[in-house]
């Protein structure tokens, strides 16, 4: 019963929606202020609705409904309850319901919190929303219906793939859907401004909120995506550039670029198209993304679903929404006439550096993860494009980013002088050639990690003088405090977010200087591995609830004195048929200290042991990423800024 | 593009033609997925299968030097075309799908099929206390240190296995680990077809 009220409230949202993306949009052009407002009420039904289907969904997981084939092939009785959860979305038609709940929460947000948004702006990005929310209900319910019966019941689930089996797998998707989500948005606000034929400075204050929740969400995914695959899977890598983490980047990428020329819009009245461009860039790339992974195009580990039929849907989706968005900014665009002009040294000109640097980024990754497939379909030749590619591409893109980033926000609007940036700088610059020459000096290994260290320096000293300039930290240290507070919010949001990307850096470079053994140990035998000694004490069998292990007891040693002990297990899951690795870590936040157990053979256990410099850096500096993001967001100017137009439109038409 | 919104001096028809790019360049892409799709349903793309160019064609030569520290002998370029089938394995002591792929090597070998194994990129010592631990599956061994057969036979990566019939034409290229499953479905009609 429950399964079928949970498919029928699918189709209701279906309908909802299709309401939803015609009536505002008819009573915008027709200036008809009821229909218009219809938009704000059909998008709360839409969000009831899925939210209705998505609980039905829930109950049947957690109460092991064996008759769902969603949970037959994806749940157990065994598991924990937040596994069991967790499997709701763990699998392809769970995960697009979810997708289509934090589309309608996005919908219904606009319409609760978009009060002050113009009547018909506000009907016409409901309207879009409506319609991609129409595309994706009419993919679940017509190839992926999550609420199919099988008949006679299974005994028990099938489990879910153990792998999967982790808290930080269980947030990972709904935050990175939060961020793919958040695109739409910005991608609706685009297409309605295309279609008003309007983007000026409160264009540009409306869109940056959801640019930058967007982009915070994707932030935290991603870190929890890498943090995950560092202590889950195994491998000791935080970053694969396999074809579906690229996929992530990409929205990532532009989104970050629209954040930055958002600003522009917002305080220049520039970069109009660039940033209506950037908008239905940052959703293409989502929903590529989407396509990728569940379509079966590409092989990975990531990917979902093998179906031709799921894919032919998605891409006819993509077509439509792409080539519609992109037809109509062609055709549109040329009405966005730019009103401000700008002098190539000013913070607008390091803007549009760094979005043409973000842009060449996001091409580069794209061109790389898209070559493979279509070198394959048109030269027939298999090729793959690694490690090794985006290494020689994208970290030469990346050193004058991380250059202009620290030297931006120093720069005055409308027209900057180089001098007192560099006056402003110097110190820092300094410290971080001093800092480079040092590792290199310490190190004598390859140059790049050398330069990580130092561009991270330089990121994170420039973050703490653009603050500590505002506040006159320096110059008049007592008023200090008192200009911190007044300090907006946004302004320390991006010094926070730019310091963060420089920890996630400081991070990446200390694990260029990682080092690892794979060893053979009988117990009672050591290892010196960094200037530990890793001693194997014993291997032992474990029964957790769904699970039998070995599991490995290494005691790490420093100059006699013990460090830590690891336990690092190879967990068999009988019913998965499926054995997994639990990587053990001990981190002393200037390392990592891993330990991966491998096969056993006459006593003799293979360990592979890892030591990690500043490893747990990476994921904590994207936190801080998404924290600067954060507390952008709560500037008193993204929250009462809205009305401005509202109040400027209704003079104008008095 | 900012460029030509920056100063507008830009000439229109240019700027316009410009606007359009997104539009034309989404639809090449769609319609090269679209391609892929159609592939995949009538079998002609694959995206998991990796065919190789060395297919019918006679194996590039092995010349290279045997695995020091270990028995198995090295073996000569013309080993390849012996008159019966041969395995050519390429693996290192650092690949962990090696491991995975391991006990069907030893099951093969113990059937009596003819494996030579290249060790790629790797230190012997290391490849030595591989093969001690898990079995050696190989009835002669080089060692391409510097991954310069691997560039000849166009290698997608370890571990990676060619089937070269007794006349020394490659038949068959499996990229990763040959699980059961691969051996009984794919190979084993391969062998029989060129025993």
């Amino acid at each position: 019963m429950i399964p079928e009220l949970g498919h029928f409230a699918l189709a209701l949202a279906l309908a909802l929606a299709l309401a939803q993306s015609v009536l505002p949009l008819v009573g915008a052009q027709r200036g008809e202020a009821r229909l218009m407002a219809a938009g704000a009420g059909l998008a709360t039904g839409v969000l009831i609705a899925v939210a209705a289907a998505f609980a039905a969904l829930l109950w049947s997981f957690a109460e092991n409904d064996t008759t769902v084939s969603a949970v037959v092939q994806n749940s157990h009785s065994a598991k924990p309850m937040l596994y069991k959860l967790a499997g709701a979305w763990g699998n392809h038609e769970g995960s697009m319901v979810l997708w289509v709940l934090i589309l309608a929460l996005c919908g219904g947000a606009v319409a609760l919190f978009g009060r002050g948004l113009p009547g018909a702006l506000r009907a016409r990005v409901l309207a879009i929303l409506g319609m991609i929310a129409v595309g994706f209900l009419a993919f679940i319910l017509a190839t992926s219906n999550p609420f199919t019966r099988v008949w006679p019941p299974a005994v028990d689930g099938q489990g879910l793939n153990p792998v999967l089996q982790d808290p930080g797998l269980a947030f990972h998707p709904p935050l990175l859907y939060l961020g793919y989500v958040g695109t739409a948005v910005t991608f609706a606000f685009a297409i309605a401004a295309l279609i008003e034929g309007r983007v000026d400075a409160a264009w540009g204050r409306w869109v940056r909120p959801w640019a930058l929740a967007s982009w915070s969400f994707l932030t935290l995914g991603i870190a929890l995506g890498s943090w995950w695959a560092y202590y889950e899977l195994g491998w000791g890598g935080y970053w694969f550039w396999d074809p579906v983490e690229n996929a992530s980047l990409l929205p990532w990428l532009a989104g970050c670029a629209l954040l930055h020329s958002a600003i522009v819009v917002e305080k220049r009245e520039a970069l109009k198209t660039w940033s209506i461009f950037l908008a239905i860039l940052a959703f293409s790339m989502s929903l590529l993304g989407t396509f990728l992974v569940r379509s079966g195009v590409l092989n990975s580990v990531h990917a979902f679903a093998n179906d031709p039929e799921r894919g032919v849907f998605i891409l006819a989706l993509l077509f439509i929404t792409v080539g519609g968005a992109f037809a109509l900014f062609a055709w549109r665009a040329p009405a966005l006439m730019p009103t401000g002009i700008f002098a190539p040294l000013s913070r607008e000109g390091a803007l549009v550096l760094n979005n043409l640097l973000l842009c060449t980024v996001a091409a580069v990754v794209l061109a790389g993860t898209l070559y493979p497939m279509f070198a394959d379909l048109m030269l027939k030749a298999k090729i793959s494009v690694g490690p090794p590619f985006y290494q020689a591409t994208v970290f030469p893109l990346a050193l004058p980013l991380i250059l202009a980033m620290a030297a931006g926000p120093l720069m005055a609007w409308k027209r900057a002088r180089a001098w007192p940036v560099l006056q402003r700088l110097w110190w820092v610059a300094l410290v971080a050639l001093g800092v480079i020459a040092l590792v290199w000096l310490v190190q004598g290994r390859p140059v790049l990690p050398a330069l990580g260290f130092g561009a991270a320096c330089w990121l994170i000293l420039a973050a703490f003088v653009d603050v500590a300039e505002r506040i006159a930290l320096f110059s008049r240290p007592r008023a200090a405090f008192a200009r911190a507070r007044g300090l907006p919010r946004a302004a320390w949001g991006g010094a926070v977010a730019h310091a963060g990307f420089g920890i996630s850096l400081l991070g990446m470079a200390g694990m260029g200087l990682a080092t690892q053994a794979l060893v053979n140990v009988r117990p009672g035998q050591s290892v010196p591995l960094a200037g530990y000694e890793f001693r194997l004490d014993g291997v032992g069998d474990v029964v957790g609830p769904n699970f039998t292990a070995r599991r490995a007891t290494v005691t790490v040693l420093r100059d006699g004195a013990v460090v830590t002990v690891l336990t690092p297990e190879r967990r068999n899951f009988p019913l998965a048929r499926q054995t997994t690795t639990e990587a053990a870590i001990h981190t002393t936040w200037a390392s990592d200290l891993y330990a991966v157990m491998g096969e056993e053979e006459n006593g003799v256990a293979t360990l592979r042991l890892h030591h990690n410099p500043l490893a747990p850096w990476i994921w904590l500096g994207g936190a801080v990423m998404a924290l600067g993001g954060g507390i952008s967001l709560s500037d008193r100017r993204a929250r009462v800024g809205a009305p401005a137009r509202r109040r400027a439109a209704a003079e104008a038409e008095a | 593009m900012s460029g030509a919104e920056g100063s507008p001096t830009a000439r229109p028809l240019a700027r316009r033609a410009l606007l359009w790019a997104p539009l034309g360049l989404a639809a090449a892409g769609g319609i090269g997925f679209w391609a892929m799709l159609r592939g995949m349903k009538d079998g002609s793309y694959d995206p998991r299968g990796v065919p190789s160019a060395l297919l019918g064609k006679p194996a590039p030569r092995l010349a290279l030097p045997p695995l020091e520290g270990v028995e198995t002998p090295g073996f000569q370029p013309e080993a390849l075309a012996t008159g019966g089938p041969v395995l050519v394995n390429f693996w290192a002591s650092w690949c962990v799908p090696c491991v995975i792929e391991h006990p069907q090597l030893m099951a093969l070998q113990a059937r009596g099929v003819r494996l030579l194994g290249v060790n790629y990129k790797d230190k012997a010592p290391e490849a030595g206390r591989f093969l001690r631990q898990h079995g050696n599956p190989f009835s002669a061994l080089v060692v391409d240190a510097e991954g310069r057969a691997g560039i000849d036979y166009g290698l997608y990566g370890v571990p990676e296995t060619y089937l070269v019939d007794g006349g020394g034409i490659v038949r068959w290229r499996w990229a990763g680990p040959m699980t059961p499953d691969t051996v009984s479905a794919e190979l084993e009609p391969l062998l029989r077809r060129h025993a």
